[in-house]
């Protein structure tokens, strides 16, 4: 049996071990990306692209459960929508500044994924993705028929107030820097997760969770904080898109929300650092072209799904480090 | 006429609504025990299969001018049919990949699914008239029971009781659940498994699709209709343990009578009150009410 999250086979492995090269550089294609980032509202509609950021940093919070702890949650929704919920009311009714609504949306976001996580972490496999979407669906409820939500409604015309009460948040290009900022801590706090003692100790609960166990690493803890930070990410994007489009309703606690993350993830190879922000970039995009077409938009994700499963387990991210490992492994 | 400080009609009334929507519960919830039993997967299509049956039934009446009854047998015979083909071509060649896997491919099946239905019918969803001999109802004294609902739940206990049969107390019961225990031994013995694989899976979408024609004349036929419950099911599912047809059955019974009462007394928890069950569960027997491992 194959894992989930095992994409990459010994080979390479043994060939990324000899790549040292400058274009195997984070840094480097970190400042670069950073660079792009920084002039695209310049030459693209700066709410799309605030869009997509926010999506991405959802997709890599989801990433981080699923690649690299391998705990495939279907109720990220929950924590993205929840919080959109918490910023927005912030924001609206008690007056917040900017950056504490955000504060206060990733609060709520990794207060709610203790709660799940608590309850989640007790079965394994297929029963984790199904409570985790069962638990989803109870705030979904909640989020229905309580009334700080607005209901069917949702909330609107959340205002943007200043930064730190003083740094003028009302045009969309101001908003898209914000954004940009919280996607870049978001993605730095989730690299050094993953490259961190208690990020190596993750992977080896993945690998063989009695193992770890038995060298002494109590295995629920681990996976219930890496919940938490997931969650808390996952709000954190969700209470950036409040920032970006002044609302927050009910789509973004609906189980469907929990699949286009997923679908995000897989697209763009599990358990890759890139992989995520890639997949957020084509289904964000997708939806774009396709939002005015009824629901082909859902019918051309599902279909993806169903391809990604059976021929493209890898990913776009995933197939390219292979590849390319491959052909540098034969080069050399 | 007071019952636990609400009058008994109220009550009762209630209770009926319960009872038939754990008989849906149950059906599907049974219908994806048999299939994690041999394939290991949770099929996350379950509910958009649920809503084909129903959809089946109702273009069958509208373009063939088939009816109910023949319905009833027709369609969950289609569906089967079409759900053998899903696992012959699409779940079989991950099979051996982790189930993690299946769970992925059949909700994009769902998403797939239900999007084409919503392209073509939209989302306020056609009617299914009652057949004309299950029209009316029956005065109880105490309330008015309309004899489709009644036909509902006799109609799912029967079928529960009769896979329940089939898979306790005949010979391919017996091998079907050999092939859960240990496949490779069974194949050994010269019984074609990949073969009983299909048909397990055919049979567990044949019932989602009996519960989706059952429920045709109660609720509209809608493309939404699977997804709103199978995430309930799933709860269930929790809640009972994916590991005996028995328990499958009775805790959809159970938790849609819960629902049911919860109504009553808190309107409000009703939609919530089968996943607070759950969380319960969780916490006080993990394996569920009847699972045998974690």
């Amino acid at each position: 049996m194959t894992d989930i999250t095992k994409t990459e086979d010994a080979r390479t492995v043994r060939a990324r071990s000899r790549s040292s090269s400058i274009l195997a550089d984070v840094r480097l294609w970190a400042a670069i990306g950073f660079v792009l980032l920084l002039i695209a509202p310049h030459y693209v509609y700066p709410v799309f692209v605030a869009k997509i950021l926010c999506f991405a940093l959802f997709a890599a919070a989801f990433n981080l459960l699923l690649g690299f702890a391998g705990l495939l949650s279907f109720g990220h929704a929950a924590f993205f929508g929840m919080s959109a919920y918490v910023t927005g009311y912030c924001l609206q009714t008690l007056g917040f500044s900017a950056e504490l609504g955000i504060l206060a949306g990733t609060a709520a976001g990794a207060l709610l994924g203790l709660g799940m996580g608590l309850l989640a972490i007790r079965r394994q496999g297929i029963y984790f993705a199904m409570i985790t979407l069962a638990l989803a669906q109870m705030v979904y409820f909640v989020a229905l028929q309580a009334p700080f939500t607005g209901g069917e409604d949702g909330m609107q015309g959340v205002p943007r107030n200043a930064l730190f009460g003083v740094i003028d948040m009302s045009t969309n290009m101001n908003v898209y820097y914000l954004v940009l900022g919280v996607f870049c801590i978001g993605l730095f706090i989730i690299y050094r997760t993953v490259h961190s003692p208690f990020g190596q100790v993750l992977k080896s609960i993945r690998e063989n969770e009695p193992r770890a166990i038995s060298l002494g690493y109590d295995a629920d803890h681990y996976k219930l904080m890496a919940f938490v930070i997931s969650a808390a990410l996952s709000g954190m994007a969700g209470s950036a898109k409040v920032m970006v489009f002044q609302l927050a309703s009910l789509t973004d606690v609906q189980w469907q929300m929990s699949g286009e993350v997923v679908l995000m993830a897989v697209l763009g190879g599990i358990g890759t650092m890139l992989g995520p922000i890639v997949g957020a970039t084509i289904i964000i995009s997708l939806q774009n072209e396709l939002a005015q077409i009824g629901s082909i938009s859902t019918i051309v994700q599902g279909a993806v799904f169903v391809f990604c499963v059976l021929a493209f387990r890898r990913g776009i991210v995933g197939e390219i480090k292979h590849r390319w490992a491959l052909w540098r492994s034969r080069s050399s | 006429m007071d019952f636990l400080g609400v009058p008994f009609p109220v009550f009762a009334g209630q209770l009926l609504i319960g009872l038939i929507n754990g008989a849906f519960y149950a059906v599907l919830s049974l219908g994806l025990a048999l299939i994690f039993g041999l394939l290991n997967i949770v099929n996350f299509a379950h509910g958009a299969l649920y809503m084909v049956g129903a959809f089946v039934a109702f273009l069958l009446l509208d373009v063939l001018g088939i009816g109910y009854w023949p319905a009833l047998v027709l369609s969950p015979i289609i569906v089967g049919v079409f759900g053998m083909a899903i696992e012959r071509f699409l779940l079989r060649p991950i099979a051996d990949l982790d189930h993690l896997y299946g769970l992925l491919l059949t909700f994009g099946l769902a998403l797939l699914i239900e999007g084409l239905f919503r392209q073509v019918y939209g989302v306020s969803g056609e009617t299914y008239a009652i057949p004309a001999a299950l029209q009316g109802g029956f005065n109880l004294g105490f309330m008015f029971l309309p004899t489709y609902r009644a036909w509902v739940i006799v109609a799912a206990v029967v079928v529960c009781g009769a896979t329940w049969f089939l898979i306790e107390q005949t010979r391919l019961g017996a091998t079907m659940r050999a092939a859960v225990e240990n496949a490779d031994l069974v194949r050994a013995f010269g019984v074609n498994v990949p073969l009983l694989v299909t048909l397990t899976y055919g049979l567990g979408v044949a019932l989602a699709a009996f519960a989706g024609v059952l429920a045709a004349p109660i609720y509209s036929v809608n493309p939404l209709m699977g997804s709103n419950i199978i995430i309930v099911v799933f709860a269930i599912v929790v809640i009972g343990g994916l590991g005996s047809i028995k328990g499958a059955i009775l805790s959809g019974f159970l938790l849609g009578i819960a629902e049911g009462v919860t109504r009553v007394y808190y309107p409000e928890a009703s939609n919530i009150i089968i996943f607070v069950v759950m969380a319960v569960v969780l916490i006080v027997r993990p394996a569920g009410l009847f699972g045998k491992t974690a």
